[in-house]
Formats: structure tokens, sequence, C-alpha cells
């Protein structure tokens, strides 16, 4: 998608050094439930037969516990009081899983397939009925077993609730330690749920802004390394990176076009008055979107790509606006409900928004149906932030500020469930929640 | 964990000098941040690798001390929340750094705008910059050229002080003048 450009020679001696460097977090988060629905999903996780030491060491059947407990809609039996424990459906003696009140249960396995490649097999079987509901097989190598569980938890979660799972995905966030003046900034890549966190970028000035391209390869962010801000492109399995904007003034709030051709931009220029711009990746042309001296930023691309929703403080305080890509279009006022609308997130789908509110003297994640206007505010916290949509658009991951330190929190789009993700040394904030891997 | 991430970002940096065959002139920016994924290639990266950034300012300078004496030793300028209002105290200092720097035109400052963590990021980086550029537009009105000055917002992004209600938001609510080379 993104063409990479020729080194430069000297950039090879750079490119050595970083090439040792493994880009481990320094925070890891854990996932606790703060709230669900009222009657879970009664299910048992059978643990995972594993033959020769294929699973690597990863218990299947516990990230798959953990994920489906983690969405605060299902209830795992405890492996204490299973009496037996199956690896295979013929082998599952039902009427003792329903009497334990299990609906579902899922036996699996793993198994070395050779060459370094390994097979997760899992039986979903409905234990009222009887009936098998699913047995899919992940291959791949030894180290992508903990993925594996994932995409199986995603196939329980959709044939059982008829939602596309999201446990397969990553998330970015920024990371940041110490105490002012002297703290360190991260940006972090990790799996959906916490594991396997990697910083990808580390500096002592700030990194803010993360934007995942549509095909979840590259982050886009702001980095003031330079001591201004500028925007850069990275590759996020390789770090390879570009500085695609680096202007006088204000380079901020990245956010990729649909077809990921295109970075909607905010350029404040030598006169600090920040507008939107839409900048081609490929020609590095600028289209100016919006004039005038307010405040005009956050832009983000409408699911159809036709039109951008941003702040703007142009009636006083901020509020979200639409407007269409048009030359002379005018932009329109969206958000009505408080005296404080910013940071607009699109749903997936295109049906929703989501946006920081002010309410009373909190700050909270509210949710617009951009098809009656009608909107509910989500979060429970005094200054939550930066609202991100799930690729399913189920849950919406923010942040927020709980003991006095920064976490990530997740909620569910119909506020049934929600979960904290807290890092035990660090401040975590800014959480981007990656598309579906293609 | 955190110590040997440190180990290893402290060798890095060790061999990222140790390789170039010119250090960067600016090695707060460019030593301290890393893209550590392995087998990484900076392709264009740091100040150097513009990649169509077109106008790129002069906001990078090394920060030197500057003047002590009297108020000039003070180089923060506070604000009421969501306000870019200079008050008296504001004034008076703003107008103190004017004279010294049209005295010295060789000298340069950046302004620092800041604002509290409270709402959006990326708008907070909007009323920070709005602050700093108050601040320069005094300072153009007292005969310091425009070539002494630039201006940075950091937003919410870099706190004086730590803590979530207001007795922090006040402190970090502000300007900051920065002499640079």
């Amino acid at each position: 998608m993104i063409k990479e450009l020729p080194l430069r020679a000297r950039w090879y001696a750079v490119l050595l050094c970083f090439a040792v460097l493994p880009g481990l977090a320094s925070a890891q988060l854990k996932i606790e439930i703060t709230s669900g629905v009222t009657d879970p999903v009664p299910v048992a996780i059978v643990p995972f037969a594993s033959t020769g030491g294929a699973d690597n060491g990863v218990d299947v059947a516990e990230v798959i516990q953990s994920d489906l407990e983690g969405s605060g809609r299902f209830k795992a039996m405890a492996r204490s009081a299973m009496t037996s424990t199956p690896s295979r459906a013929q082998d599952v003696q039902m009427a003792t899983w329903k009497a334990a009140g299990n609906d579902y249960v899922v036996v699996g396995r793993v198994t070395a397939l050779g060459g370094g490649q390994v097979a997760v097999d899992f039986e979903l079987l409905n234990a009222l009925t009887g009936q098998q509901l699913a047995n899919p097989r992940f291959t791949g190598t030894a180290a992508a077993v903990r993925d594996a569980a994932h995409r199986c938890s995603d196939v329980i979660y959709e044939k059982i609730l008829g939602i596309r799972g999201a446990f397969a995905t990553r998330i970015a966030y920024v990371s940041v330690e110490g105490s002012p003046p002297a703290q360190r900034y991260q940006l972090v890549v990790a799996d959906a749920d916490g594991a396997n966190a990697r910083v990808i970028l580390e500096s002592h000035l700030p990194i803010m802004s993360p934007a995942w391209s549509p095909d979840g390869q590259w982050l886009a962010y702001v980095s003031f390394e330079n001591k201004r801000s500028s925007i850069y492109v990275q590759q996020v399995s390789t770090g390879t990176r570009r500085l695609v904007s680096g202007r006088a003034g204000i380079n901020g709030a990245p956010a990729w076009s649909p077809d990921g051709h295109k970075l909607l931009v905010t350029l404040g220029g030598s006169a600090g008055t920040p507008n939107l711009y839409v900048l081609d990746l490929g020609t590095q042309q600028l289209t100016r979107l919006t004039e005038g001296p307010s405040i005009d930023t956050e832009g983000v691309y409408a699911a159809d790509g036709q039109s951008v929703y941003f702040t703007s403080d142009r009636s006083g305080g901020p509020q979200i606006y639409r407007i269409g890509l048009e030359p002379g279009a005018k932009p329109r006022r969206v958000s009505f409900e408080s005296a404080y609308n910013a940071r607009p997130r699109v749903s997936p789908d295109g049906t929703k928004l989501a946006m920081v509110t002010q309410d009373g003297a909190n700050y909270r994640i509210a949710v617009q149906d951009l098809a009656s206007g009608t909107e509910r505010i989500l979060s429970h916290g005094r200054l939550d932030a930066s609202p991100s949509f799930a690729p399913n658009g189920a849950m919406i991951i923010f942040s927020g500020i709980e003991g006095g330190h920064s976490i990530l929190q997740r909620v569910s789009v119909d506020g049934q469930t929600s979960q904290r993700l807290r890092a035990d040394s660090a401040d975590v904030r800014e959480p981007v929640w990656a598309p579906f891997a293609h | 964990m955190r110590k040997i991430l440190s180990v290893m970002l402290l060798a890095s940096v060790m061999a990222l000098v140790a390789c170039a065959h010119k250090p960067p002139k600016d090695t707060g920016a460019s030593a301290s941040s890393q893209v550590p994924a392995a087998g990484a290639q900076a392709n264009g990266a740091g100040a150097n690798g513009a990649v169509g950034a077109g106008g790129a300012n002069a906001a990078g300078g090394e920060d030197i001390g500057g003047p002590t004496e009297g108020i000039l030793a003070q180089r923060t300028i506070y604000f009421a929340f969501d306000s870019s209002d200079i008050n008296p105290e504001g004034t008076a200092l703003i107008s103190a750094h004017a004279h010294y720097l049209v005295a010295h035109s060789n000298l340069h400052v950046r302004l620092e705008g800041n604002t509290d963590e409270r709402g959006s990021r990326e708008y907070n980086i909007g009323l920070g910059e709005r602050r700093a550029q108050a601040v320069r537009r005094a300072m153009l009105l007292q005969g310091v050229a425009e070539t002494q000055l630039s201006t940075v917002s950091y937003g919410a992004e870099r706190p004086a002080v730590e803590g979530h209600d207001e007795s922090a938001w006040s402190k970090n609510r502000r300007v900051v003048i920065n002499y640079v080379q």
C-alpha cells in the first residue's frame, strides 16, 4: 500500500544498530472485569490435549476462557469441577456436562504437523441438544498457538452470540513512565487482551495519536522527538517508518482514508490556526479541507470515505462537525448534547459516532446513533478520553484516570459489560483498536 | 523487566552513536527516540529523512540557559481554564523578556504552549498553540523580531506537575519561554 522509498546510504548504519533491539514492553496490561451481563452463557472449556509439546506451552483452553469471560458475556466452568477431560466430541458424555449447568462444551487438541507447523482443532457442542456447532482447524507455526486460541474464541463468540469476535486482533497505545519533566513515552502494540506487548517507538518527548492503517500493517502517529510535532507512518512488523509531515506549526491528528492511500491531518502552519488537510501518501499532495481561525482537528473519515467528522470550536466550545470532501463543502454541526464534544470516531458499520463529552464536571465517552441523533453516555469516569471502536463494532476501548493513574477501559456499545486494562507501573492511554487482520 | 529494557536501550543508544559516522547534532532527539522493532528498518527516519515535509520549522533548537536576572529568571505564563487571555502577571513577564530579546537580537526563544489534561488530546494541542501564539503576538507587538520566536504546542502531553485536580491543572495551563540556540 505504501511504497517504500530508497534508503539513503547513511541510514544503513542506523538500521543495523536498531536491528539488535528486541521491542519488549515494560508494562504488561492485565484485564479485570468491571461489569458483566446478569445472565452470562455457561460454558465448559475443557483443557486441550497436546501431543509432544505441540502447544508450545500455551494453555489454549485458558486463553479461550480468559477471552470469553473477559467479554463479560460468558461464565466458564471451573476446571476443578470437571470429572473428565475429553478432547474429542465423541468422547464427551454430554449428560454429565449438561447436569453441571453448561449450555455449551468446548473440546479440542493441539497436534504437531511436522516442519514446525501445528494444528489447533476444536469442537463446539450444544450441551442441551448435543449438536456440534463448529469444528474448525487453525494451523500455523508453534509461535502462533496463542493467536490460534484467540481465533477459537472468535468462532465460539460468533456461533453463540451472533457477533463476530474480535479476540484475534491487536491494539496500540501510548505508555508513559516517570514523573514530569523526566517522562518517557512509548508506543506499544499488543494483542487485544494485552499480551505480547511490544514497544515500537520510545522517546523522552511526547508520542501521541496513533492510528491504524485499514490493512492493520501500519501505524500513523505524532512524535515530538525533534521538539516539534511531526507525523510518521511506521510498518509495525518491520519498524520501517517515514516522516510524512514535519511542516511549520502543528502536525497532528492523523487518520487514514478507508483505501489507505491518504491521511487526514491537522496542520497549524506558522500562524497557529489548526485546519484539516488531506495528505496523499503517494504524491505528497495536500488538499485543504477547512478554513478559518477556529481549532479544527481530530478529523476521521465516515465509513464510506465521502465525508469527514472533526472537532471544531467555531461555535465557541468544541463540537463535532461533518464536512463533505467536495470543493466548497460547508461543515454541518452534528453534536448538540453538551457544551464540550470532541474526538469523534466512527463505528466500523458507519452507524454510530463515539466522542468525548462533558457530563457535568466529568469527561466521558458518549455514542451517538447517527440516524436518530440520540446520544448515550457509556462511561462513568472523571477524565475519560480517546474512544476507539473494536473492529466488530461491539466494544469501545478508551482511557480513564483511576487511582491517580491513566488506565485503559473497554465498554460494550450496549453499555452492559466493561473491563479495565491496567498496567503495573506506567500510565497507559490513547488506545486504538486495530482492524481485523485480512 | 524495566531495568533490562533500560540496559538494552542504553546499549542501543551507545551502538547508535558508535555506528553513525557523524552523531546527529541534536542528540536529544535522535538518540532518545528509537524504533526498536526487531529487524527494524529506519526508512528515512529522523529529522533528515523528511519525505514531503516541506517547510520544516526551526523550533527544534537546543535549549540554552538564557538570562537569570530578576524577573527574567521566571519563564512561565499561566492561564485560566480554556482561555488564552494573558493576565497582568503574564503581561509583565512577557514584557521583560520582550525587552531583553529586543536588546539581544541574536537570541531566540521557543514558546511552548501547554494545557491541563481535561478533554481530548489533539484539541488540547490546538489550545496550547493558541496560548503560545498569544504570547508570540504580545512579544511581536513589543518589537521582538519574528525570526527570534518560534512556537510549539505540547497540549496536555508534558505536564509540569503530576496530579488530576485543579491544583495540578492550574500549574499545567502554561506557556514556557525557552531560550534556544
